[in-house]
């Protein structure tokens, strides 16, 4: 309804002097954008006795783990995602086809579900260690084991399901390089390996860049590995302070440090994205060498593993132990935790459609600087953990809360008790501000397909702006409106640290009771949800595999 | 001295589809050739046999003394020595102009790769751009680039791709000539892709025309144009038409078109068609032809008529531009043919 209103009040006007469009658009962009600003603006706080303590002990650790994290996991997904990419676009061999789009999948596997399973398939009493002691026949202490929970087993985790992101982008830059530009460097005296390092690698750099900066993002997002792991990274000490020391503002003030981590990973992206577009594209693509005998076998049996490892292996697991429980874990408080979590994933994914749409139709009736760096400043949620946006949301609604509350002792002599802090909506605010990019990026992707002539016929036919939306755009629209909700569906299902944090008292969800039940190390109970998670995740990624097979040239 | 390139006997397949079919080819030092012909005439496929992007199937390829391609031998395109300009010159977009240049010197000291770069650099006179990066330039400079790039290493032999094809008509002239001067001042010994004869004849020394994978003819420019050995080489190469006619026990013309005065050289009572080239006929006030003009077209220079002979039968003329036919008194004509290029008719089947 608020968006009709607001599409049809200033039809009358030519688009581009409707100054009035200005007002929705950059009042939407600060809400979105508060909870960061209240972040940035928690260093202004006062800072609390602890700051000065945590300063000294913990925090230096939080910079420390947090850096070696990045590091592991960038090394970790660099060589597995250009490592797969080059293999899968360059040359040809058993199983190329399949593998090219299988190595997607572990995308559907958050890295804390894969970090649970992991440790129940490793742990002394799961299938490995136990496996080898009865091969072995040896006891307990008779031999060494690497400690999955660890910073080690946490890059292992990570990288094995944030490698896509490098792989996809990469995969795409590769393909889009000119056969001849690598003849050019053959025929300069550059074996096909030479020229892979001296060419190929430094042109697709950009992507390569950009896809690493976006699996940092999300490892500096993580939360539920790190915590389960009992890795001090940033937000496990974030999600300590709160909980622990209940310190709010303190908590705040560290989330403030990480933003500038952040901040330099989105620069990095950004400067990266904006330098592939010089990089000129062939209609020519360079004929994929074909590998044969052991090299052959030797990339198809190592891609294989990437996938079975990222994928595969923790999937069956969670299948097996999911059979294993099923009478056990599958009543009525599981479905209610299904209904629950499709309820928040449905609310949240229209409502970022509507305000998407508004500020992308927005941009698209009034485009000039300020609309379009309203919409830029309305998408950085893609890049803040959800950990961050919690606490963000959550300090304005506390305080909004004590001020009404407090209006109503002074006033009425009854106390309000809270109303907003620890409610859907908090939660559902704090989704929009996360997955708003999700869904933009869909409509204005969509929007920019339809020129600009239609919106003119359509007008010139009689239609005024929210005609025009309803009986031209969306109905062109259609499919990416539904990528749109499906994308933040999905995400959302899978959201682990903001819903923890701002879940209503009585409302449980799919990702926090597996977070529950791994925490208790009930690592087999946790599994069924863990697996409808991973199975609905599964959605967007087929979405992707269309994408690259569709990319695929047709033999035979 | 053997010749920098030397093709025997080549085919190639291009997938299913045999595009180079047995051909023999050779270059002079420092010559300059070209392969020309129509879209799928296999010179492309030539060309990227010669660099060793294609395998040969049969036959052998040999860049001065060693054999590149051949039975069961196949060098890999990096150890050919060969340079190449592409068609769209695929400069290294993360290079700038001078690393472009330096690519293929990395067996040079720092300091001699220098030298030679900027050598290079001032050869195509590009030293003002040496840090520009190659989206920064212009269709042209890029092509100079590309041209640098590949002369560095001092390839025995030098291999263009369409080379000009990518630019503006304006500018593919001067830098044709600009290429062949600096090719011939340094005696560099290329082979040119192209489908424009134009280019072709401009450039190279030596222009082989290939239809359907086979050559159909190698000779200079000149006798490429005035004595084309095939009937397709004669119509592709340069204007003109062909003329139907029968001669007699003499070899001279019968029936209306007996009134040509054609020098002697056709083979008796033949039934064949001639070539006329639009410069084989010339306006002659003494001329001893009196043919009606059917079209005139004024391209600046010249003035192109279109005459028809007593049989119906057209031929063009190539007059100066101040010649004009359509005032003053009626213009004669005459023919100057001093090549005969003529092939029999064939029975119609």
């Amino acid at each position: 309804m608020a968006l009709g209103s607001l599409l049809t009040s200033h039809s009358r006007t030519a688009p581009s002097q409707t100054g009035g469009w200005r007002w929705p658009l950059l009042l939407t962009a600060a809400v979105i954008a508060m909870p960061v600003m209240v972040i940035v603006g928690s260093l202004l706080l006062p800072y609390s006795e602890s700051w000065g303590h945590l300063l000294e002990t913990v925090v230096p650790r939080y910079v420390a783990t947090s850096l070696w994290l990045m590091a592991g996991v960038g090394l970790g997904t660099f060589v597995i995602g250009v490592g797969a990419a080059w293999l899968t676009t360059a040359y040809e061999f058993p199983g190329r086809r399949m593998l090219s789009w299988a190595l997607l999948l572990p995308m559907a596997m958050p890295a804390y579900i894969i970090a649970y399973t992991y440790t129940g398939m490793l742990d002394f009493s799961g299938p490995v260690q136990s496996g080898l002691r009865d091969w072995f026949g040896w006891g307990y202490g008779d031999y060494y084991f690497p400690q999955i929970r660890s910073l080690g087993g946490a890059i292992c985790m990570l990288s094995l399901v944030l490698y896509p992101y490098v792989y996809l982008l990469t995969r795409v830059a590769f393909m889009e390089q000119s056969a001849t530009i690598l003849e050019a460097g053959r025929s300069l005296g550059r074996t096909p390996r030479q020229t892979f390092f001296a060419v190929a690698l430094p042109m697709a750099r950009p992507a390569i860049v950009a896809g690493v900066s976006l699996a940092l993002m999300e490892t500096l997002a993580d939360f539920g590995t790190v915590d389960y792991f009992g890795v001090s990274a940033f937000t496990a000490g974030i999600f300590r302070t709160w909980y622990g020391l209940g310190e709010l503002t303190t908590a705040a003030q560290l989330c403030a440090m990480l933003l500038v981590f952040i901040l330099v990973l989105v620069t990095l992206e950004r400067a990266s994205r904006s330098r592939m577009r010089f990089h000129y594209r062939s209609a020519r693509r360079a004929a994929p060498l074909r590998l044969s005998g052991w090299q052959g076998a030797g990339a198809s049996i190592a891609l294989s593993l990437v996938m079975t490892a990222g994928f595969l292996l923790p999937a069956l697991q969670l299948l097996e132990w999911s059979l294993d429980r099923w009478r056990a874990i599958f009543d009525s408080a599981f479905l209610s935790l299904v209904y629950n979590s499709f309820m928040l994933a449905t609310l949240a994914s229209v409502c970022c459609l509507l305000v998407a749409l508004l500020l992308g139709y927005g941009k698209r009736l009034s485009p000039g600087l300020m609309e379009s760096a309203t919409v830029r400043v309305a998408s950085m949620g893609y890049a803040v953990p959800g950990m961050v946006i919690a606490v963000g949301v959550l300090i304005p609604f506390a305080w909004l809360d004590n001020r009404v509350d407090a209006l109503f002792r002074a006033w009425f002599d009854n106390s309000t008790g809270l109303i907003l802090s620890g409610t859907m909506a908090a939660l559902l605010f704090a989704y929009v501000v996360r997955f708003l990019s999700v869904s933009l990026q869909s409509v204005e992707s969509g929007l920019a397909r339809i020129g600009p002539e239609l919106d003119e016929s359509a007008r010139t036919l009689g239609a005024n702006p929210t005609q025009t939306l309803r009986r031209v755009h969306l109905p062109m629209l259609r499919g990416s409106l539904l990528t749109a909700l499906l994308l933040v569906f999905v995400d959302v299902l899978k959201e682990l640290p903001a819903t923890l944090i701002l879940r209503p008292f009585d409302v449980n969800t799919l990702a926090v009771r597996a977070y529950e039940l791994a925490s208790d190390e009930r690592l087999a109970d946790a599994a069924l949800p863990a697996l409808a998670i991973v199975i609905i995740g599964l959605a967007p990624v087929i979405l992707l595999v269309r994408g690259i097979l569709s990319g695929e040239p047709n033999r035979e | 001295m053997s010749k920098p390139l030397q093709i025997i006997g080549l085919s190639a397949d291009y997938g299913e589809l045999r595009a180079v079919r047995s051909v023999d080819l050779h270059l002079e030092t420092g010559a300059i050739g070209c392969l020309l012909g129509p879209s799928g005439c296999g010179k492309t496929t030539l060309l990227r046999t010669v660099s060793g992007f294609v395998t040969a199937s049969e036959g052998s390829v040999i860049i001065g003394e060693r054999l590149v391609s051949g039975d069961h031998v196949h060098v890999p395109p990096e150890e050919r020595k060969v340079g190449m300009v592409f068609q769209d010159f695929a400069l290294f977009p993360h290079l700038n102009v001078r690393s472009n240049i330096a690519f293929g010197l990395r067996q040079l000291h720092a300091d001699q790769q220098r030298d030679v770069v900027d050598e290079m650099l001032s050869l195509t006179g590009m030293s003002s751009n040496a840090q520009a990066m190659p989206h920064e330039l212009s269709g042209g400079q890029q092509q100079r680039v590309a041209l640098a790039r590949a002369l560095a290493p001092e390839p025995a032999l030098l291999l263009l791709d369409e080379p000009f094809s990518g630019l503006d008509a304006s500018l593919r002239e001067q830098l044709a000539r600009e290429v062949r001067d600096l090719l011939k001042e340094r005696h560099v010994t290329a082979l040119m892709v192209t489908h424009d004869q134009h280019e072709a004849m401009a450039i190279a020394d030596q222009v082989t025309l290939m239809q359907g994978g086979s050559i159909e003819q190698t000779a200079t420019p000149y006798e490429l144009y005035h004595c084309p050995a095939t009937e397709f080489a004669a119509s592709f190469i340069g204007g003109g038409n062909f003329i139907h006619l029968r001669t007699d026990d003499h070899g001279n013309a019968t029936g209306e078109l007996s009134m040509l005065a054609l020098p002697a050289g056709l083979p008796a009572n033949a039934h064949l068609k001639l070539l006329i080239r639009p410069d084989d006929v010339r306006a002659d006030t003494a001329g001893e032809l009196s043919l009606p003009v059917r079209h005139r077209a004024f391209q600046g220079a010249q003035v192109l008529y279109e005459l028809a002979l007593p049989d119906g039968q057209l031929v063009i003329c190539a007059a100066p531009s101040h010649t004009d036919a359509s005032t003053g008194p009626e213009l004669m004509w005459s023919l100057d043919l001093r090549h005969l290029v003529h092939f029999p008719v064939s029975p119609p089947t």
